[in-house]
């Protein structure tokens, strides 16, 4: 066997990986939440389809709930694939459309009315998204533009002022935080805990929503990179169209992968990147084993270092002036 | 230390470290001393483009132009000049 660092430093015994998360998921509900099961937001994404399968290897499916939570923008492929997982692991589910509550909150106004800061013409008959300016052959700090396709096919691209981006942000923000707001009714309805889906990537370098899908009573799969994510989904059983599927954030009108919103290269090129940087291994090796050429190997690493500091708030508790140590340690 | 050195210190200190200067050095990088992140950037941007009137075109936003108060100035500068403005 070759000592050559390549791709196969990733590949687990998903038998013994998903016995030991099932035995934690099991000690943690008994001996530290008090929860009787786990609540989980169904996206048909691989993520939650594997932290699903593993809730109900764990504690059996009568103690695992599914949430379906669709609004008008999300994809039409969300709902099946969801409910395809949802049948094939035997869980119960509800189905939550949470587009009258968006409304509520003014989501979809707000929406608009900042992308018409950009693109004047832009209303609800256009779909749009967010595309980052990160990539391999960028140096320069990241920034973010709406592109914009209007009724008749015609795409428009503009990088977003400061103000606007964070409207959007904030605004988009709300889908994640309607969503977790549901799955915690639903948990203390059931006396459940929450299941949070990150894997390794999105836990590491920031890609959530505080307070949204951020927010969660446990995250069975945070440390497994995304490709043991997908070793555990073909031994959990997993469908094969879940497994298919190409990540996508499914957060705005236009289709949108991770790498054109958040991350700079591919998932399956960053994953190898990022176990990179956490073992030390030369960027010369990397570059062998990614396709990438060295110098985007580093850049990619100074992208992976820089999320990680700006990206710390969204891992910090509230902080307190003083320590209450009374409570630490119950 | 020029006006323009002055006006984009003082934007710096009062946006990013409320106030509270710590006495960086003019050439410190923003990004390694945490001040600023990428919001922080598209901040410092809106900043340039109201206060002194030039575009910066997205091929512009790097650390070689926006990762210290001495690039800042000397972007800035050269921004000036080639519009023919003067700070």
């Amino acid at each position: 066997m070759s000592d050559k660092f390549s791709r196969d430093v990733l590949k687990i015994d998903a038998e013994a990986e998903s016995d030991r998360i099932c035995a934690r998921i099991r000690e943690l509900l008994a001996h530290t939440l008090h929860r009787r099961g786990i609540v989980i937001g169904l996206s048909g994404g691989i993520d939650s389809s594997v932290t699903a399968a593993l809730a109900v290897r764990a504690l059996g499916a009568k103690r695992v709930f599914g949430l379906l939570m669709p609004e008008r923008e999300s994809s039409p492929d969300t709902l099946q694939l969801s409910g395809e997982v949802a049948r094939s692991f035997g869980i119960d589910t509800v189905l939550a459309d949470i587009t009258q509550m968006l409304e509520a909150v003014g989501f979809y106004q707000s929406y608009q009315a900042a992308v018409r800061n950009v693109v004047p013409e832009f209303n609800s008959q256009w779909k749009s998204k967010l595309v980052s300016s990160g990539h391999d052959e960028w140096n320069g700090f990241t920034f973010f533009s709406v592109v914009a396709q209007s009724p008749s096919g015609e795409m428009v691209r503009v990088r977003l002022p400061h103000r606007t981006y964070l409207e959007i942000v904030a605004a988009t923000n709300f889908k994640q935080r309607i969503r977790k707001m549901i799955e915690y009714y639903h948990a203390d309805r059931l006396h459940f805990a929450v299941a949070g889906t990150p894997n390794r990537l999105e836990y590491d370098q920031g890609f959530f929503v505080k307070n949204g899908d951020g927010s969660a009573d446990i995250k069975p799969i945070a440390h497994l990179y995304k490709s043991q994510i997908y070793q555990l989904a073909e031994f959990l059983g997993v469908p094969e169209i879940v497994r298919k599927r190409p990540p996508t954030t499914d957060t705005y009108s236009l289709g949108q992968g991770q790498d054109e919103f958040y991350f700079s290269v591919p998932v399956e090129q960053l994953d190898i990147c990022l176990y990179a940087r956490n073992h030390g291994i030369a960027a010369e090796e990397v570059a062998q084993a990614t396709h990438l050429t060295t110098d985007a190997v580093q850049r990619v690493w100074q992208d992976i270092d820089r999320k990680r500091r700006t990206t710390r708030y969204l891992h910090l508790p509230p902080q307190l002036v003083s320590d209450v140590s009374e409570i630490e340690g119950l | 230390m020029s006006e323009l050195k002055k006006r984009v210190r003082a934007f710096v200190v009062s946006n990013f470290l409320l106030g509270d200067d710590n006495g960086f050095a003019e050439d410190a990088s923003f990004l390694e001393l945490g001040i600023i992140d990428s919001t922080g950037v598209l901040e410092l941007v809106a900043f340039l483009q109201q206060d002194f009137g030039i575009r910066v075109e997205d091929q512009e936003l790097t650390p070689d132009n926006l990762d210290s108060v001495s690039s800042v100035v000397s972007f800035v500068e050269r921004k000036l000049s080639a519009s023919g403005q003067n700070s």
